[in-house]
């Protein structure tokens, strides 16, 4: 049974990047193009890894990851902010919101697979 | 991952970028024009942002740094410590021009001046107060041979153990007690515990003495604390990194007891973890309404995912669902709609130009036959109420439809040429050391895909000329009481079935005596021609006119605006220049929506079957013998609702015929041509209105002076296009539509 990832990213580059090595590594991936896009989904769909960006038009990943921590159907998925500020305040920011962990862009595929194998076994 | 996903994965980024640059620009436009929507900077940031992202992934490393600092001056902006006013917001503009030159270079190859980029990168450094050794923040992101390189990575399954070659083993004590925070933020012990198994052999000992009885659990409290002894070939930094998410959120020791003895109650950790994964399965399994525990799950994750460890620890029969159920619930959900795939929300698509091009012949085809049809129809005297002919209708409205339809697809506002134009006056302008504003309008203005592409190149001539000569030096402006700054104004709508572009500027106009006497010394007129002041501005147009006295590196090149006007008229467009001494010049070009179809007038001139544009028909009337008024000559005018309107007579000025005809026996078709000015165009008469399919006469035939193109009739007959503008401008200068360059010759 694959695990389902879901990645919202505004970034199409960042997107199908993310759907190649995810794909590749057998997950099953969902997108969405910004937080507010990235509720719908989850609205009827289950993912059992979020991957997000930070900074996203609309809603951006703090935000996103607050709606998804009040959410008592998904607030105990894994939430992995992708972002390149590797900078303390954007991490402490990320992890008061509720973010599980992270990964440092620019990712190599074997970094990423293992940032998802630490929050979700 | 294969060379074709890479490339695939390339060709994204790259169209990403440009969008992220046109974004970009215009955000700082918006900007520089004064606008203060906080969306317009967070934009403008997340456009660099996104940039540098993905260049940080195909490891273009000059382009990563220069967006690096580039985006931490943007950020400063953002956060409202740096006012993007005057200055800064010039200094914001030229490094977007910069960094769109990195863009280029990176997809096209080439590359950069570096003094450019160091310039570019001081000036951003000085506006953030940071030095620029922001080089090494971004080289930490961007070296880290993280680069995503184009060959197949090879994933590790989950259970592989990596293994090192003679390695030294060390012993460590891990104590480890989550804070009620690690479980809020979906961090999970298990998992944890699990990476650190991973790391060599285990022991693990839970202390359950904090938990208090069941109906004093806090569901979001954290009651219990580990104890691991890992003997492990990784160092302590590698122990600790396991812990790198919940740093903070726990509280943890390591301690490196290295000659320490093994422990003696061994256990199977992996066991272990099996027990924990399987044991609420299993209970699951043996309940009876295993959705009923989802309430329950919902409420308490928490406190559930520690007990599923703490009690499977202890006694693994006891009642902790987990919500596997659920899961496989979704997840075949999901496969069944499968054909959605990892695309949760796609509005647009893109296609092959190639194929909508096919798309687009082949509904010629379908209009041509469509037409042949209603013709057979005709001929076989088939009355217009049968059922065939009704049919035939339908046919030709879908016909129509479809038509519109693909030519939608093709139609593109002209934003993306317009948008290229603000750069290239900041070049222009700094090059000429001018001072100049852009002011562009009708960006939306849409119009077919290959007409837009093939007007960047005049549109970026006319916009050079204008700066270079039609601007004047800031301090002349000055002297003739003008603002400093000069204006140029790039325009666009759609008039009458065409888009018409202005390139306005309020310059010193064209000086006609330079003009004249540039053209008389390069022997293109002859001394004593009688010009009207229209003529002399239109010599600027005949091949090998420049009036820059040294070739200037602006609007030198090679090119003047003889290429101007005939790649405009190769898009059966024209050119024309209206100028004021002393108020500047507008160059107004006009072209067809699209260069497939045009609705069109079937008419008859001399037994000869033309087509007139539909779109510059304003009217058709049926002349009266005391309408018509001659006056010097050949020339003659009808009278209209109190006006004169000069009449042409199509047949002779295309020289069908060689006599003028009786205007009372044919039709006029009240036209307006170039400027706005009407005129009569003289036809035998009208056979009916038509769409028709345009074949480019030039390509299967020649120039014809005063035809546009060709088509195809629904008989099979091939029919000449009448360029309007260019029939009316042969009678006004009494020859050939031509006559402005037969006087040159």
């Amino acid at each position: 049974m694959s695990k389902t990832i879901l990645t919202v990213d505004d970034s199409r580059t960042m997107r199908e990047m993310l759907l190649l090595a995810l794909e590749d590594a057998g997950y099953h991936v969902l997108q969405a193009e910004d937080g507010i896009k990235g509720l719908e989904v989850l609205q009827d769909k289950r993912a059992d890894v979020i991957i997000t960006d930070i900074n996203m038009p609309r809603l951006d990943g703090f935000g996103f990851i607050e709606h998804v921590r009040r959410d008592t159907s998904h607030r105990a998925v894994p939430i992995l902010v992708l972002t390149t500020e590797s900078d303390a305040e954007k991490k402490s920011r990320a992890r008061s919101a509720g973010a599980t962990g992270w990964i440092v862009k620019p990712f190599h595929p074997v970094k990423l697979v293992d940032a998802i194998r630490r929050v979700s076994g | 991952m294969a060379g074709n996903e890479m490339d695939s994965l390339r060709q994204i980024f790259f169209q990403e970028c440009e969008e992220q640059l046109a974004e970009l620009e215009s955000g700082l436009l918006e900007i520089e024009g004064g606008g203060q929507d906080p969306e317009i900077v967070n934009a403008v940031f997340r456009a660099v942002h996104s940039i540098k992202g993905g260049a940080g992934a195909f490891a273009l490393d000059e382009l990563v740094r220069f967006a690096h600092v580039f985006e931490t001056v943007l950020d400063e902006v953002r956060k409202g410590r740096l006012d993007p006013a005057g200055a800064v917001v010039e200094v914001l503009l030229r490094s977007a021009d910069v960094l769109a030159d990195l863009v280029r270079v990176a997809r096209d190859g080439g590359s950069v001046d570096a003094e450019r980029i160091r310039a570019g990168t001081d000036e951003l450094a000085a506006l953030s107060g940071t030095p620029v050794a922001t080089d090494d923040a971004a080289e930490e992101e961007s070296v880290e041979d993280l680069g995503f390189t184009p060959v197949a990575v090879a994933f590790p399954t989950f259970d592989e153990v990596p293994a090192e070659p003679e390695p030294a083993v060390f012993e460590y004590t891990v104590t480890f007690k989550p804070h009620a925070s690690l479980y809020a933020s979906a961090n999970e012990p298990a998992v944890l515990l699990r990476e650190l198994g991973r790391l060599g052999e285990m022991t693990v000992a839970c202390d359950t003495s904090a938990l208090p009885a069941l109906g004093e659990i806090d569901p979001e409290g954290s009651y219990l604390a580990w104890t691991i002894d890992l003997k492990t070939t990784q160092t302590e930094d590698d122990v600790r990194a396991v812990f790198e998410f919940v740093d903070g959120d726990c509280d943890l020791t390591i301690t490196a007891n290295n000659g320490a003895a093994p422990s003696a109650e061994d256990a199977d950790f992996e066991a272990l973890l099996r027990s924990i994964r399987e044991a609420p399965v299993e209970v699951v399994a043996e309940a009876d309404e295993p959705v009923a525990a989802e309430p329950i799950i919902a409420d308490a994750p928490v406190v559930l995912q520690d007990l599923a460890v703490a009690v499977a620890d202890i006694a693994p029969k006891a009642e902790a669902p987990k919500t596997e159920p659920k899961a496989e619930k979704a997840d075949r959900a999901e496969k069944s709609d499968k054909a959605a795939g990892g695309e949760a929300a796609q509005q647009t698509i893109r296609v092959d130009l190639d194929r909508v091009d096919r798309l687009m012949n082949l509904v010629g085809e379908l209009v041509i036959n469509q037409a042949m049809l209603s013709q057979r129809l005709g001929e076989a005297g088939l009355a217009r109420s049968s059922e065939f002919a009704t049919g035939l209708d339908e046919f030709e409205q879908l016909t129509r439809d479809i038509q519109e339809g693909v030519m939608a697809i093709r139609a593109q506002p002209v934003k993306s040429v317009f948008q290229r134009m603000p750069r290239l006056v900041r070049e222009v302008a700094a090059a000429t050391h001018k001072k100049v504003r852009l002011v562009t309008e009708g960006e939306g203005t849409e119009v077919d895909k290959t007409v837009i592409e093939r007007l960047a190149d005049p549109l970026t001539h006319m916009i050079r000329n204008a700066i270079d000569h039609g601007l004047e030096k800031p301090e002349h402006r000055i002297a003739a009481g003008k603002r400093e700054e000069g204006l140029v104004r790039l325009s666009a709508s759609h008039r009458s079935g065409r888009i018409v572009i202005d390139i306005a500027d309020d310059g010193a106009g064209i000086n006609r005596t330079r003009v004249r006497a540039i053209a008389e010394e390069k022997g293109l007129i002859p001394a004593n021609a009688q010009l009207t002041d229209d003529e002399v501005d239109n010599l600027i147009f005949l091949p090998g006119f420049s009036t820059a006295s040294t070739i200037s590196d602006i609007s030198g090149r090679g090119v003047g605006m003889d290429v101007v006007k005939r790649s405009i008229q190769a898009l059966g467009g024209r050119v024309s220049i209206t100028s004021r001494p002393g108020h500047g010049s507008t160059f107004t070009l006009s072209l067809p929506l699209t260069l497939a179809v045009l609705y069109g007038m079937v008419v008859t001139v001399a037994d000869q079957t033309l087509v007139v544009p539909l779109t510059s028909i304003i009217e058709t009337l049926k002349p009266k013998p005391g309408d018509i008024h001659g006056f010097g000559g050949e020339s003659r005018v009808i009278a209209l609702r109190n006006n004169f309107i000069p009449l042409v007579d199509v047949g002779r000025e295309l020289g069908y015929r060689n006599h003028s005809t009786d205007p009372g026996a044919g039709v006029a078709l009240l036209v307006e041509s170039d400027g706005g000015a009407q005129s009569a165009l003289l036809v035998d008469g009208i056979q009916g209105q038509r769409q028709v399919v345009i074949k480019s006469l030039e390509a299967n035939y020649g120039r014809v002076p005063g035809i546009a193109a060709a088509t195809i009739l629904g008989d099979g007959r091939v029919a000449l296009i009448v360029d309007v503008d260019a029939v009316v401008a042969g009678s006004r200068n009494g020859g050939s539509p031509e006559s402005v360059l037969a006087l040159a010759g």
